[in-house]
């Protein structure tokens, strides 16, 4: 019999959790994958007008359900941005970088990205992006490799 | 809104389960994604805690180290630290077995999992001398058919040079000489 | 509306909140919290309902809450829930279960473990799994781009910030479970360099192992545990929509809804407890509930001076019942946060008699 308080070394592992999703997009997310596939941007428009890029299935705001797909530029503006100086593994980009917010141009929402720019001297709210599509696309978000500024 | 009257859940309202058919601009050619791999890994750094380090020290050196609850006087293993019944922390270590009583078990034939054994193989719960609670594992060294409630079983460890502080370290349990103890006498125990 | 039942915090517990309990499983790091507010009330046996928050992606393991119910005695067997969302909707639902006639007492508990995993990562696995997921975004970046947003507007400024932060972690001096107490003043903070932009380090929430319990009880029951009983006057949770990019980040509309439904309005509070992680977004909070100057806003710290996931907003409600058991505060509204930014939120009015 021992005190069960006496001190052993304490213990401890690594434990990797992996989870191997599959998961089904529907007809909405499916057709906005595809279309990144084929290095262009699809939005919807809402119950409003407004066109809600990347497309949702349901109105953000009324939850109304949602049909027209609309095409959507390639360039846009930073509407938010914060700064990550130490990428964490699988991040979109292994150097410093802008997370940001951009809306496309002919969206009214914003889409969630990162952009590669060398310094947070370099970016700002209302610069001008265009995305820098991967080599190899897939049908997914990071089919967008990133986003660049329009202009140095 | 339209009502499918081969939706298998048909007590939703009107329009709360419809299925959006959105209008494409032509993509052209390209087959559609419908599914997408998402996989995502995570890394812990994963401490048992105080009870757990204290029972994983003691299989090191092929000890079973229960922990007794200061209320009820019944000794838990493997511990957590805590008796589920009274929910008081445990605080006196107690070694338990190492022979055992097979309290339940379970014929497997289609196992799963890259560490699973031949099948059939019997997965069984073995109730460790002087302990409230049993432990999971295997039997090993007799047909499968021949495993019984009841059963007085012991511990086989991995080879001393591979002992470490996991309960890997009992390979499985196998039968020994001594008579089946009573159902009776494992009533609140299985 | 007014609730149907008077239901009453009666007893409260919270562990010392800290970086790092490696030496404690999730379990034994909470069982003394529980059996505290057991002890208050005469055990287990008083309670008709138990329910928990816990996050499974915090502690790396499926069904993790079960591991814990060793610590409340669950034999016999209980009546038992678990949310996977902050202890504050714990709570929610055992008030409700009260409301409902099918008890007169509950223990609610809530605890985390971030220590173990990458928080601001795993974080990232709460968000849309299509679009956001496979970014990776970590929580402080995305944090970052809501006090972005604010300072754009001009709805805060880095000063304000700075003033929050040290607000807070000055009043957690007086706070014997927090972690992170005590501040350089605010021009101190100012100078700091960014950690990341526009959010320098004393913007964000300290990482945090802990947990916390409380026990409701109604009407006559409340008050045969509790000399001066911390009634819930009235609680309502809201969403905001997931869609951060179809949001107006600089605002919460779910707050204010939720504190209207939840009656904040029908008379002045004397104290706030707001579970606002990052400093920026306090001032959305305050904002949202329409809290005058006369407020005492968080005098326990808040999250920015101890921030256990699941836990730090039910630790809000426990620190507003606090005080007015105490009698230090007639009348309080405490509020809790889920998800990032402000995305789900509930709000609980407090008052004694």
């Amino acid at each position: 019999m021992n005190d069960a308080q006496g001190g052993a070394e304490l213990l401890h592992a690594p434990l990797v959790i992996e989870y191997g999703f599959m998961r089904t997009t529907g007809p909405v997310i499916g057709a906005f994958l595809t279309g990144l596939r084929e290095q262009r941007v699809l939005g919807i428009r809402g119950a409003d007008g407004r066109v809600v890029c990347p497309p949702a299935e349901y109105d953000p705001t009324t939850g109304a359900p949602l049909s027209d797909m609309v095409e959507v530029g390639a360039e846009g503006t930073v509407t938010s941005w914060s700064w990550v100086a130490e990428p964490r593994e699988d991040e979109p980009l292994s150097t410093p970088h802008a997370l940001a917010l951009i809306r496309l141009d002919g969206a009214d929402t914003s889409m969630l990205h990162v952009i590669d720019v060398p310094g947070p001297d370099s970016v700002r709210t209302g610069a001008r992006v265009r995305i820098r599509w991967a080599e190899e696309p897939e049908g997914l978000i990071t089919d967008i490799a990133c986003f660049e500024l329009l202009e140095a | 809104m339209s009502t499918d009257s081969d939706r298998s859940i048909s007590t939703l309202p009107d329009g709360l389960w419809t299925q959006p058919q959105p209008t494409v601009p032509d993509l052209g050619a390209a087959e559609p994604v419908q599914r997408v791999r998402m996989p995502a890994a995570m890394v812990y750094d994963y401490s048992p805690g105080r009870a757990r380090t204290r029972y994983l020290r003691g299989l090191e050196h092929k000890k079973i180290l229960g922990e007794r609850c200061p209320s009820t006087g019944e000794v838990y293993v493997a511990p957590t630290g805590v008796a589920p019944v009274s929910g008081l922390l445990t605080t006196e270590q107690v070694e338990v077995g190492p022979k055992a009583t097979i309290t339940s078990f379970c014929v497997v034939h289609i196992g799963f999992g890259v560490n699973a054994p031949p099948t059939p193989f019997v997965s069984a719960l073995f109730l460790p001398d002087g302990a409230a609670v049993s432990l999971y594992g295997t039997v090993g060294e007799i047909d499968y058919d021949k495993v019984r409630i009841g059963m007085r079983v012991e511990p086989v460890w991995v080879d001393d040079d591979e002992l470490t502080t996991s309960s890997e370290n009992i390979r499985y349990w196998r039968p020994i000489d001594e008579p089946d103890v009573p159902a009776e006498q494992l009533k609140g125990h299985m | 509306m007014a609730p149907a039942r008077d239901v009453a915090v009666v007893a409260t517990a919270q562990t010392d909140h800290r970086r790092a309990l490696p030496e404690l499983s999730e379990v034994e790091m909470i069982q003394p919290v529980i059996r505290q507010v057991l002890d208050a009330v005469g055990g287990i046996g008083e309670i008709d309902f138990t329910c928990s928050g816990s996050s499974d992606y915090l502690a790396g393991q499926a069904f993790s809450f079960v591991m814990t119910l060793d610590a409340v005695g669950a034999y016999p067997p209980i009546v038992e829930s678990h949310v996977e969302m902050d202890g504050a909707w714990a709570l929610y639902e055992a008030w409700l279960k009260i409301q409902a006639g099918h008890a007169d007492t509950a223990l609610v508990y809530s605890y985390s473990k971030a220590s173990p995993g990458d928080l601001p990562k795993v974080m990232s696995r709460g968000l849309d799994p299509y679009y956001y997921g496979p970014l990776w975004p970590d929580s402080v970046a995305m944090a970052g781009l809501q006090a972005r947003a604010m300072l754009d507007a001009g709805t805060i400024t880095a000063e304000e910030m700075a003033q929050i932060a040290h607000r807070n972690r000055t009043a957690a001096t007086a706070n014997p479970h927090a972690q992170v107490s005590g501040s350089p003043s605010v021009d101190e903070l100012l100078a700091a360099p960014m950690f990341s932009d526009p959010l320098r380090r004393h913007d964000l929430p300290p990482i945090s192992d802990g947990g916390v319990a409380v026990v409701l009880a109604a009407g006559d029951r409340a008050r045969a545990w509790s000399d001066r009983p911390a009634w819930i006057r009235g609680i309502d949770h809201r969403i905001d929509s997931h869609n951060f990019g179809a949001r107006d980040l600089t605002t919460a509309p779910s707050i204010a809804l939720a504190a209207q439904k939840a009656g904040l309005a029908g008379a002045a509070v004397d104290i706030a407890e707001l579970h606002a992680p990052f400093s920026h977004q306090e001032k959305i909070v305050r904002t949202e509930l329409g809290l005058g100057d006369g407020v005492e806003v968080n005098p326990s710290g808040g999250a920015l001076a101890a921030n256990p996931m699941l836990a730090a907003g039910l630790i809000r409600i426990a620190e507003v019942a606090d005080r007015i058991s105490a009698g230090t505060a007639g009348r309080g509204v405490a509020h809790a946060t889920g998800g990032q930014l402000l995305q789900q939120n509930l709000v609980c009015v407090l008052e004694g008699e």
